[in-house]
């Protein structure tokens, strides 16, 4: 009889009856194989394996996280508050000890889903993992939390919402953003001010393969891990970095996201992206399980297999190891970067341009930070949208000092109704959600 | 008329039919260690001084196989399975003759890698020598494409008395279950066999001719040959029958709770607006999940007859019986001696009783009537406990569409069937507990015989449709077709229906009373590139459990006493 070594819970929602639209890779299909291959396998029947029913998120477990313009309810589907549900239910479930480790099978995904929300971006409206996350934190006194994202796409979305938080860690492993959506995800891309050295990001070269991954975790991912010493660890399994993926370019397989999974030990993993319906998804996800409830996974492989004919060039070896040790020398020097980069200044500014590609909208963002070294930093972001909504977002963090949580009714108090569409205040401390009156 | 027999763990029921109600009842004690006699004492008992001809319908629930399963009393196995990648199918070894082979189909029904003759063929000489005479095989993803069945079967030739294939089995998708199960069914084919032929002989013999038919875990019958080919599914029908001798009084726009007290355990079931549920894959039993159909049954060890005892100061009940009551001359306090103490039942030494609960009196420091309402109270509530516990389990059931999260089915009792030998002096205090409905279901000893009489055949199919690989095929009916790009969901409800109705009828249903119903529905697009290559389809129906036209007079007799 199979007893799984570490208590573990699913939520597997595939959502049988949503799609972006009929031909969209996120579609009903998405998660049928996976289905059968999970069921066939007998997976719910192994003991210390349980199956929840996912609850859906409430609004205000939406609004600790995201500023929705106009609102939520333009902005997210039934689906979204399931899919967010099951990735919580996952997390209440880790929180209140009936399971050691969980995994959300949902969809739609949420990675791409930044701070603010206009629409959807890489097939993500809300960032599910976050708002997890943010509501583990609300209800359990979580504090320290790393995001470790194995999506082959840059996790911009996640990064966005923690770039000015000290206590999330966020590290990306993905397909270099100079080859793949949503190009971005530089070695560079740090942190905000406050929180330089809390985002990691690693860019592969095209082509890495088990042995780049794996070696990735290894070398540069875990001791990371160890140094920041979280509460828990969160991965956002994407599954497109499969050798059989059609929308991107690397060589991973269902035996190497075992073995990473294996070695991450996440308590959470929450289902991304990755489109290989039928030549992937099955067997990674079957791997995936198996490697979190500590069972012996060496007999899944996909049809067709062959680790010699994915293995990476010695090229992208040597590339792999040079982004690595980079990676390791900026987490190493982070201290002083940050030093470096809050200087004297009170404020920090950025002006962006944010495109959602699935629902075709163009943002633009003036985003303002306090620069603080006691807290995260109050946060203000002036946004505007090419449908026409202008709204002003001020964030007061978790941790926010007096000085902070001042600046930011400030900015909430002096937001010109006659100039926004919206003016929001979301207050971390009170966990409050506040719209202005007109 | 119509015979239903029970046979359960201390009393066989026994009861005689006809449209217009209870003809005869009689219980005989069941020797579990020659089933064959106590089945014909019962049948004679019921059918004493009757005309044999009368007889339409002979229906048996035995604890034969479930008995066989329990004990291990069962001849060695042959098992083969083919599994493809996934879990190591070491894991899932069921039997000292347990081969796992090469070959491997996806779940689409592709082939994915062939099966190695030679293979077989060493398998098969190796069986033989063994001494084997039943072979279970199975492969993963058998109900998408059972070739890789077919042709181990093929291989393994006339050697050996029968050979039992996975995917006929059932439509669900569960490789390790379709091992058990594979494997269960062979194990207790010879056993069912013989002992069924033999009753038959013998009702033959004392002019009852009509065929017999055996109760399934899913409250539904089915004749003796299709028996023959599903042996297992009759493991467990004990409770099924209970059940359906309860639908009958339950509240058919309301949910109710069956609760059959018996001597060692109580068996429940939440019914919805009057119907049974079904598990969601199959019964447990023995160590091993499968995929028998079966009524969503719970049991739970307590019963009138469980040992009482204290455990830190705290009343404890079951999950052992030791004996009968000590008003019966049992060995150790019970709840019925608890209901002796406080003059609920009157038939038997209640002083025995008393001195059965005066230890636990002394040490609660209450006198014996407290003492006896506290284990009384708290036998209730322990069933209550499970009860709700059960009701929470079925409403936290996942699904998988949207759809079915906005619509919120919440099962919530409302009113309580209760059965069983204790069932009438438990009335009163559950109603005071629960705060539910109770009804006392009439003839409430025998109910689980007029249950198994009544129980209409069941059985249940799959089908599965792919467009882009143009065919269609039921792996449970043998039934594969080349189907156009066309093809669409109500075609496949179609033939899901047709299918349905000739293995009903094959199995002995009534053709004209039919309670069809689809169990399952999905239709996708399958999208390759940016094109729909096809449609994937798959559906699930099922002849309701339910009990047969024509006897509704039988129950209505007794529309039931309220507690």
């Amino acid at each position: 009889m199979l007893r799984a070594q570490h208590k573990t819970g699913l939520v597997f929602f595939p959502a049988f009856d949503w799609a972006i639209s009929a031909t969209h890779p996120e579609r009903e299909e998405r998660l049928l194989y996976t289905q059968d291959q999970v069921n066939e396998e007998g997976i719910f029947d192994i003991q210390g394996i349980r199956e929840f029913k996912p609850d859906p998120v409430t609004l205000m477990d939406v609004q600790r996280v995201h500023f929705c313009v106009p609102d939520a309810w333009k902005v997210m589907t039934e689906s979204h508050f399931i899919s967010a549900g099951g990735a919580k239910t996952i997390g209440m479930a880790v929180m209140d000890k009936t399971i050691e480790r969980g995994f959300a099978l949902v969809r739609p995904p949420g990675h791409h889903a930044m701070r603010v929300v206009h629409g959807s971006r890489g097939f993500c409206n809300v960032n599910i993992e976050a708002i997890m996350i943010e509501y583990l934190r609300a209800a359990y006194g979580v504090d320290r939390v790393a995001v470790v994202d194995t999506d082959c796409h840059h996790g911009d979305g996640t990064q966005d919402i923690y770039w000015h938080d000290r206590d999330t860690l966020f590290i990306s492993i993905h397909q270099d953003g100079r080859t793949l959506y949503p190009g971005t995800g530089f070695i560079n891309e740090m942190g905000g001010p406050n929180a330089v050295g809390a985002t990691v990001n690693i860019p592969l070269p095209p082509y890495t393969s088990e042995e780049g991954f794996l070696y990735t975790a290894e070398q540069v991912v875990m001791p990371i891990l160890d140094d920041f010493k979280p509460q828990l660890i969160i991965n956002s399994a994407g599954q497109d970095n499969h050798y059989s993926d059609p929308i991107t370019n690397m060589n991973f397989s269902a035996q190497g996201y075992a073995q990473l999974t294996a070695l991450l030990k996440p308590n959470i993993a929450v289902l991304e992206g990755g489109y290989s319906i039928e030549g992937a998804l099955p067997y990674v996800n079957t791997g995936i399980i198996l490697a979190m409830a500590g069972l012996d996974y060496s007999h899944v492989k996909e049809p067709g297999y062959d680790p010699d004919k994915i293995r990476q060039t010695r090229d992208v070896t040597e590339r792999i190891h040079r982004v690595g040790d980079k990676v390791l020398q900026f987490w190493e020097t982070r201290e002083d970067t940050r030093e470096k980069v809050q200087g004297d200044k009170t404020f920090h500014e950025r002006a962006r341009n944010i495109f959602y590609d699935t629902d075709n909208i163009q943002e633009t963002q003036k985003e303002t930070i306090r620069i603080c070294r006691e807290c995260s930093g109050a946060l203000k972001i002036d946004s505007r949208s090419s449908l026409g909504n202008h709204v002003l977002a001020v964030h007061v963090p978790r941790s926010a000092c007096e000085a902070c949580k001042n600046q930011g009714y400030t900015w909430y108090a002096d937001g010109d109704a006659r100039e926004f569409d919206g003016i929001f205040l979301q207050d971390r401390i009170e966990d409050k959600y506040l719209v202005k009156e007109e | 008329m119509i015979i239903g027999l029970d046979v359960g763990g201390t009393h066989t029921d026994v009861v005689l039919l006809d449209r217009q109600g209870i003809v005869r009842d009689v219980k005989v004690t069941t020797d579990a260690s020659n089933l064959f006699n106590t089945v014909l004492e019962g049948l004679e008992g019921v059918m004493s001084g009757m005309d044999p001809a009368v007889v339409k319908r002979v229906v048996l629930s035995t604890t034969l196989t479930t008995n066989a399963i329990v004990q291990n009393k069962i001849p060695g196995v042959g098992i083969i399975v083919s599994s493809g990648p996934g879990i190591d199918p070491r894991y899932f070894q069921t039997s000292a003759h347990y081969f796992p082979v090469s070959g491997s189909i996806d779940h689409r029904g592709r082939e994915v890698e062939p099966v190695d003759a030679g293979e077989i063929e060493r398998v098969s000489r190796e069986f033989l020598a063994r001494g084997i005479r039943y072979v279970g095989v199975v492969g993963k993803f058998s109900v998408r494409n059972p070739v890789h069945e077919l042709q181990i079967k093929a291989q393994l030739g006339n050697g050996f008395e029968k050979v039992f294939l996975g995917h006929r089995i059932s439509g669900h998708l569960n490789f390790p279950r379709r091992i058990a199960t594979t494997y269960l069914n062979a194990s207790v084919y010879p056993i069912h066999r013989e002992f069924f032929e033999a009753v038959q002989q013998s009702l033959n013999a004392r002019g009852l001719s009509m065929p017999i038919r055996i109760l399934k875990a899913d409250g539904g019958n089915m004749n003796f040959a299709s028996s023959i080919e599903f042996p297992g599914q009759t493991i467990l029908s004990g409770p099924a029958a209970s059940v359906m001798g309860a639908i009958a009084y339950a509240a058919d726009t309301a949910d109710s709770l069956v609760l059959d007290i018996g001597g060692t355990t109580t068996d429940m079931a939440v019914l919805m607006n009057g119907v049974p549920l079904l598990a969601p894959l199959g019964i447990d039993i023995g160590g091993y999940r499968t995929l028998i159909r079966s009524l969503d049954i719970h049991s739970i060890g307590i019963g009138g007859d469980s040992l009482v005892r204290l455990n830190h100061q705290q009343i404890e009940i079951g999950p052992e019986r030791l004996g009968p009551a000590m008003a019966y001359g049992g060995p150790v306090p019970t709840p019925t001696d608890a209901l002796f103490v406080l003059k609920k039942i009157e038939n038997g030494d209640r002083e025995n009783s008393i001195k059965g609960i005066e230890p636990i009196a002394g040490a609660l420091g209450l006198s014996v009537e407290a003492a006896a309402g506290s284990i009384f109270e708290h036998a209730c509530s322990k069933i209550l406990q499970e009860a709700e516990a059960m009701t929470a389990r079925l409403n936290s059931k996942p699904v998988y569409t949207i759809h079915e999260i906005r619509e919120g089915f919440r099962l919530e009792p409302r009113q309580i069937l209760l059965l069983g030998g204790p069932a009438p002096y438990f009335g009163e205090q559950l109603k005071k507990q629960s705060g539910m409905e109770i009804k006392i279901v009439p003839k409430w000893s025998v109910a689980n015989a007029i249950g198994a009489a009544l129980a209409r055949t069941t059985s249940e199919i799959t089908l599965f449709a792919d467009t882009e690989q143009g065919m269609s095929m039921a792996p449970g009916e043998d039934y594969h077709a080349t189907i156009c790009r066309e093809f669409n969901r109500e075609d496949a409800v179609r033939t899901a229906f047709d299918l349905l109705k000739e293995k009903a009828v094959k199995r002995g249903a009534n053709p004209d009373h039919l309670e069809m119903e689809i169990l399952e529905e999905l239709e996708f697009n399958m999208v390759r590139g940016f094109n729909t290559t096809g449609k994937n389809i798959r559906i699930r129906a099922q002849v309701k459990p339910g009990l047969i036209k024509g006897y509704e007079d039988v129950l209505s007799l007794s529309k039931g006493p309220h507690a």
